[in-house]
């Protein structure tokens, strides 16, 4: 148990359309992995899609770098697609 | 007659439900104990089915509750195999895989049945016995195809419960009677398909197969190994201290 690898989970649920990060799980192979997550994760009905993946191949954004990844962001109005009207026969944009 | 049978099935759920519910709180990392105890309420849920059935059968009156808790050791007639104790992971797993291998070659005959009922019981087990079955030959293959260690301890949880499997693919009286009739199994049916079973996942495993013995049998006819005592000890220890406590 102490050297298997931490998987991190996400599992899509029935209506929806992306899988969301539910939690972590240890194992010894993404087979292992994938029914432990089944075990562990979709005990209520919480899902019909599960995706494993070893912890060591995500990476993540450092919180101390938040400042020049995403503040400039804030205020540039200019990039959201709010100012074109829509036509009203255009119904599924 | 039909009761009996019925009731014969679920006891091999309940008995193997109730020694995977031990594990509660002791598997071995979170993962596998939740695991082992999902399968104990996979098979209490296909006992609750099979004793309701059972009770409404036998018309008498007894409930699913009397027929799993208040019967005396020798009225049990689950095979020997799922009485055993836990032991270590290895033995647990070892007897898990040799139950799941013949219980899903069952279900797929049980629905097969004349009786709607065992065969809408059976058509609905048969998924959570496909998992189960996963489960326990994925764990033989990584404790076999593993370490010195957890080779040695499979190997020898192999050894130790050889002796019981026959007594899953052995045809009682009763047992011929109900597959005569259309309702039931004869389960020596699914001898060659059982152990050819067993052996492909042992070799994949690096596990030897245990060598020509003696079978122990006696179970379907209530006699049983020690162990049985005692774990109905606990099992009935609150319905016989408070007969018909409810919460």
């Amino acid at each position: 148990m102490k050297n298997w690898p931490l998987w991190e989970v996400f599992i899509r649920s029935k209506n929806g359309l992306s899988h969301k990060h539910v939690g972590s799980l240890h194992a010894t192979d993404s087979e292992m992995a994938m029914e432990n997550a089944r075990d562990v994760y979709t005990r209520r009905m919480e899902g019909v899609s599960i995706w494993v993946v070893e912890s060591k191949h995500i990476t993540a954004s450092n919180p101390e770098e938040s400042g020049e990844l995403f503040e400039p962001a804030q205020d540039k109005v200019y990039r959201h697609p709010t100012f074109y009207n829509l036509p009203n026969e255009l119904k599924h944009i | 007659m039909l009761h009996d049978y019925i009731i014969s099935l679920g006891d091999n759920a309940l008995i193997l439900g109730q020694r995977l519910g031990e594990w509660c709180g002791h598997g071995p990392a979170l993962e596998t104990d939740m695991a082992m105890t999902n399968i104990s309420l996979d098979l209490f849920g296909m006992t609750r089915s099979y004793f309701q059935y059972a009770a409404e059968v036998e018309g008498k009156g007894r409930t699913e509750d009397d027929i799993a808790f208040l019967r005396n050791e020798r009225e049990y007639k689950n095979v020997q195999l799922v009485e055993q104790p836990n032991g270590n992971f290895a033995d647990t797993i070892a007897r898990q895989f040799f139950f799941d291998a013949w219980h899903y070659l069952f279900l797929q005959e049980l629905a097969k049945s004349s009786d709607a009922q065992l065969a809408a019981i059976a058509a609905k087990s048969i998924k959570e016995v496909k998992y189960h079955l996963r489960f326990s030959s994925q764990w033989v293959l990584r404790l076999g195809d593993g370490t010195e260690i957890s080779h040695e301890k499979m190997q020898n949880a192999v050894n130790d419960l050889w002796m019981f499997t026959e007594e899953l693919v052995t045809s009682t009286d009763l047992e011929k009677e109900m597959a005569d009739k259309g309702i039931g199994v004869d389960v020596s049916q699914l001898k060659t398909a059982y152990y050819e079973k067993l052996e492909s996942i042992l070799r994949e495993a690096t596990l030897e197969i245990p060598q020509k013995q003696w079978m122990q049998q006696g179970g379907k006819s209530g006699i049983h190994t020690e162990y049985l005592g005692h774990l109905l000890a606990e099992m009935q220890y609150l319905q016989r201290v408070h007969p018909g406590a409810t919460w």
